[in-house]
């Protein structure tokens, strides 16, 4: 069975996922939206950075958090200076790590469902006279709906997935910073393979079912070439 | 020019193959081959001179692994093709042995380590190490306890100390002990108990402030190596365990602040802390 520090690991990670998960879709949103339709020609500069963690190593990201947001690091500063303190090891720095970890795999989605709803629908919601706003959430919301499900899902599932980068700016605390992965590798590390079980099977069996509901609740919208 | 011509190309050609060849049965003739090792993360200085030494004696090559003694002893376990390992205890090195994964009678003690609490700041920890009694830090780092013998120390030093619950939520852990070494030379832990072999440089600890934790606080650090019985016929993982007890090694050995075991006695590790 699961140790009660198992469990605690369990939500603290389910808790990470969330908000982690909810933030990107609040930021994501818009710079999504602004990735579809702005015509500013070093867009490509902003393409490739939101990219970036999709190819970047998480050791490469963690190191450089750890760097940037130590006491030493320019960030660290500014966080001290505002009386947070400095963010490794507290669960503040896991989800800002999370959310540059998983940013790709909520705007990217977004931002192709954005890209097949087209000009078009604007357009004529432009005609009849809808407000911008008005457009966004009676137009453009409900036709992303599958677009928005696959971000959602995504997020959450690879923060879930999270390790490299907690392994760098954690400090494996339980409560704080203790994620499922960081307690597997615990386990293991200690012989326990029994208690990494429960925890391996676990996830495995969660993330294929959650992949399953993605896969048959939300059909891509086949494009024609 | 004469050597353009044709055929004394092909001479030249010649003459180089039989020369690369006898390079070739020249160092298979030396039995110089590769030693895969696997080496507890607080013994990574030493090993890296002492592979360098082992190196140029020996013309074998040493390919080594560091990590957390826990993390390699599962590896090992796994298939992993170390051919040595060199642990931070002795519970892992006889649990290698416990599987039969270890070539018998081939464990040994090369070194004993020392804990220390390490700050890469000044002024930080005092030299009786009062600092973790008033408890004035953010982030106090240790290895994992679970995996790292250090960590276990470390935890065992505070507990004597009777601290241990009051600085329970300032711990962070590191993987390896090398983890909690750049946790605190990073400065995101104030402090931190590290390997003394870390923080050692020519006798002294010349960087930020320091406590050499006195050796009667915790359990014995004896680290055992041992040699796997996938190295068994590897005569180069044999020579590099003698070596690992040779008078060059033990003085490299004795310079990163271990503890050297000499059959039967135990060298003194030097005081390191200012009286």
């Amino acid at each position: 069975m699961p140790s009660d520090a198992d469990l605690v690991a369990i939500l603290l990670t389910l808790k990470l996922a969330g908000l982690t998960t909810l933030i990107l879709l609040l930021l994501g949103t818009p710079l999504a939206w602004w990735l579809t339709h702005s015509h500013w020609r070093g867009k490509s500069v902003i393409n490739a950075l939101v990219a970036l963690p999709l190819v970047l190593p998480p050791a490469v990201l963690g190191f450089y958090l750890l760097v940037l947001m130590g006491p030493h690091g320019p960030v660290g500063q500014f966080t001290h200076a505002i009386g947070l303190g400095t963010l490794p090891f507290t669960f503040g720095g896991l989800v800002i790590a999370s959310v540059l970890y998983s940013l790709p795999f909520v705007v990217q989605p977004l931002q192709n469902a954005f890209e097949a709803i087209g000009t078009r629908p604007l357009e004529v919601a432009a005609t009849l006279r809808a407000r911008r706003l008005d457009t966004f959430f009676s137009v453009v919301l409900p036709l992303a709906r599958p677009g928005f499900l696959t971000a959602t899902v995504l997020g959450f599932a690879h923060t879930l997935g999270e390790f490299g980068v907690v392994l760098m700016v954690g400090g494996n605390i339980p409560g704080r910073t203790q994620v499922i992965s960081m307690q597997i590798l615990n386990h293991v590390e200690a012989g326990s393979y029994l208690q990494a079980h429960w925890l391996a099977a676990g996830m495995l069996v969660f993330s294929f079912v959650v992949l399953l509901v993605l896969y048959s609740f939300a059909p891509y919208t086949r494009r024609h070439h | 020019m004469k050597f353009l011509s044709g055929k004394s190309t092909v001479g030249h050609l010649k003459t180089g193959i039989r020369i690369s060849l006898i390079l070739l049965l020249g160092s298979t003739g030396v039995q110089a081959a590769d030693v895969h090792v696997a080496v507890a993360a607080n013994f990574t200085k030493p090993m890296e001179t002492i592979a360098a030494g082992f190196e140029k004696a020996s013309g074998n090559k040493v390919i080594a692994s560091f990590g957390s003694s826990g993390k390699l002893l599962e590896q090992i376990k796994n298939g992993a093709p170390f051919e040595v390992f060199l642990s931070a205890d002795q519970k892992r090195p006889q649990a290698v042995e416990a599987a039969d994964l270890a070539v018998p009678d081939s464990r040994f003690t090369y070194a004993i380590g020392s804990l220390v609490l390490w700050s890469a700041q000044e002024g930080v920890v005092d030299d009786k190490g009062e600092v973790l009694k008033s408890g004035q830090f953010q982030h106090i780092a240790i290895a994992n306890p679970e995996t790292a013998p250090y960590g276990k120390a470390a935890l065992e030093t505070m507990s004597g100390l009777g601290v241990l619950e009051a600085l329970q939520p300032k711990i962070v852990q590191g993987d390896s002990i090398a983890q909690t070494h750049a946790f605190v030379s990073s400065g995101n832990a104030e402090l931190g108990f590290v390997a003394l072999s870390q923080v050692i440089n020519d006798g002294e600890i010349s960087e930020g402030s320091s406590w050499v934790v006195p050796l009667d606080m915790y359990e014995p650090i004896r680290q055992d190596a041992v040699l796997l019985k996938t190295g068994e016929n590897n005569a180069a993982a044999k020579a590099l365990l003698a070596y690992l007890q040779s008078d060059a090694a033990r003085a490299v050995i004795a310079a990163f602040g271990y503890a050297v075991s000499v059959p039967g006695t135990l060298a003194e590790t030097t005081s390191l802390n200012a009286e």
